[in-house]
This record gives structure tokens, sequence and C-alpha cells, in this order.
């Protein structure tokens, strides 16, 4: 008998594929357009890689934060500074010999490390035991252990909206 | 080795890792520049929340362990890459509105 591999190992596959070809896409595409659409797919593989890995709550806020956030902002960045002309190159290359060595090198050398490193790894079996949430065990890490990275992440936030309106907002012509 | 294990979560954020550096050292445009840092960004995330399911931390100097860590620092690293793309983004936008290109190799007025 052939011996199946398992699903959910095909589907680490299927949703790993996905993610690394469309970041190549954003890597190599010749639009900006064809660029921000293969983000989409990295950032939606990357939440099906969080899910295979029981990350439940980080996924869904991958969700909406990246795709539903960043993505939208970093397409209407696109649509602002994009001039209408049909086929053009609007995503040049520069440097490609450069960037090439610096994937190959950077590449090579984390991927290596990742494969022959002796990582010790903890206990996961889970047993009977359905797999538990984890958005209440977050709540309670950030209301108790990093209180702190919250409230300061609540500060940034506050100071990136301010800098986000005053850098970008038209200058007051003097009359 | 073909069911994924720590080491192949981790290879997929390499691959992730170097195609956005590529992205950030050959881009010209600068929103795609910006795309290159989402996609370290995001490779960063994926090796937290690998390492947090394949060995579930304890806390330095003693205490609980704290079983979710990796997440929880993956969700502030959600929080800081949508606040550095909205800064990137308003000033991409400024540079357009002064000098009509988001070309990079293009901003050189402090050049001499």
């Amino acid at each position: 008998m052939i011996e199946l591999p398992n699903p959910s190992d095909l589907i680490f596959y299927l949703i790993a594929a996905i993610t690394v070809l469309s970041a190549a896409g954003v890597a190599f595409s010749r639009s900006i357009v064809y660029s921000a659409l293969a983000l989409l797919g990295a950032l939606l593989g990357a939440a099906g890689l969080y899910l295979t890995l029981s990350a439940d709550f980080v996924a869904v806020t991958q969700l909406l934060v990246y795709v539903g956030g960043v993505l939208v902002l970093i397409l209407f960045a696109i649509m602002l500074t994009h001039r209408i002309n049909v086929r053009r190159d609007t995503n040049p290359h520069t440097a490609a010999a450069m960037g090439a060595l610096l994937f190959v090198g950077l590449g090579g050398l984390l991927g290596w490390v990742a494969w022959k490193a002796p990582w010790r790894l903890g206990e996961v079996t889970l047993g009977d035991r359905p797999l538990p949430g984890t958005s209440a065990e977050i709540g309670n890490l950030l209301l108790g252990h990093y209180l702190l990275p919250f409230e300061v992440a609540s500060l940034l936030l506050l100071a990136t909206l301010l800098g986000a309106v005053v850098v970008a907002r038209k200058e007051l012509k003097e009359d | 080795m073909l069911t994924p294990g720590l080491p192949h979560f981790l290879i997929v954020g390499a691959a992730l890792f170097a195609l956005g550096t590529f992205t950030v050292v050959t881009r010209t445009n600068a929103v795609g520049i910006l795309m290159g840092v989402e996609l370290i960004l995001n490779a960063a995330n994926l090796n937290f929340v690998a390492f947090n399911h394949f060995n579930p931390g304890a806390v330095p100097g003693g205490g609980a362990p704290i079983h979710l860590g990796g997440q929880v620092f993956s969700l502030f690293v959600i929080v800081l890459a949508a606040a550095e793309a909205a800064v990137a983004l308003a000033i991409v936008l400024a540079i357009y509105m002064n000098s009509r290109t988001i070309d990079v190799t293009e901003a050189d007025t402090l050049r001499d």
C-alpha cells in the first residue's frame, strides 16, 4: 500500500506554497498593483499559517489589521500616487545583482540555520482535550503581565495618528 | 521529515524574509519598498508564533510559565507594523504632493 500523506501536512504545504509564491510575486512583479495584490496573498497565507500553529486570535488580528487596514492603506497610497498610464513599468528594479546576492545569502543562511540547529522543543501534545482558544489567555496576558507594553502601544498609536495627519496635510497658504 | 515541524515554519519565515529584503533593496517605488518591509515583519511574526507553538515559554526570572508570550509579542508587532505603515505612507504622500514622483532615486535634494 502506498502510504498517503497526512491531510494536515498537505494543508501546511499548500498554505506555505501560497505564502512564498505570493511573496515572490511581491518581489518580482512589474506593476505596483500586482505587487499589492500579491501582498494580499502573502498576508492571507501568513494568517493561514498562524491557524496551523493554533494561534487563532493572532490569525484573525492579522486579517483585520494587516489585510483590512495596512493593505487597504497601501492600495490607497498606490492609487493616490499612480500616474494614469497604461502599460508602464510602475515598479522598476534597481541593483538587482546586489539584491540577488542578499537574497541568496540571507535566505540560505537563515534556512540552513533553521534546518540544522538542534532546537529544544517543548511538549506539544493535546491528548483528548479539545483545542483551547487563545483569546481568553491573551486577554489575561495583555491586562496582566504585558500591561505596560499594551498601554505604551496605545500611546504609540495616538502619536502615529497625530503624526500621519500632520505630515500628510496640505500646507496652509499664507494669505 | 515530511511532517511540518519547527524547521519547516522557520524556513518559510526565512524565505519571506529574504524576499522582503530583496524587495526593499531593489525597488525604486517607495510604496514597493514599504511592501517589502511588511513582508519582513510578517516573517518575524511567523517566527514568533512558530516558536510559541513548538516551545511554550517560561518567564525569565521565575514565575508561572507564560504559554502565549510569542503570540502576544506578535500582536504587538502587528500593531507596530500598522503604525509604521501609516506614517510611512503619510510621508510618501507628502513627497508626492511636493515633487509629483515617488521614485526614491529622485529624492536627492539633500545630496550634494
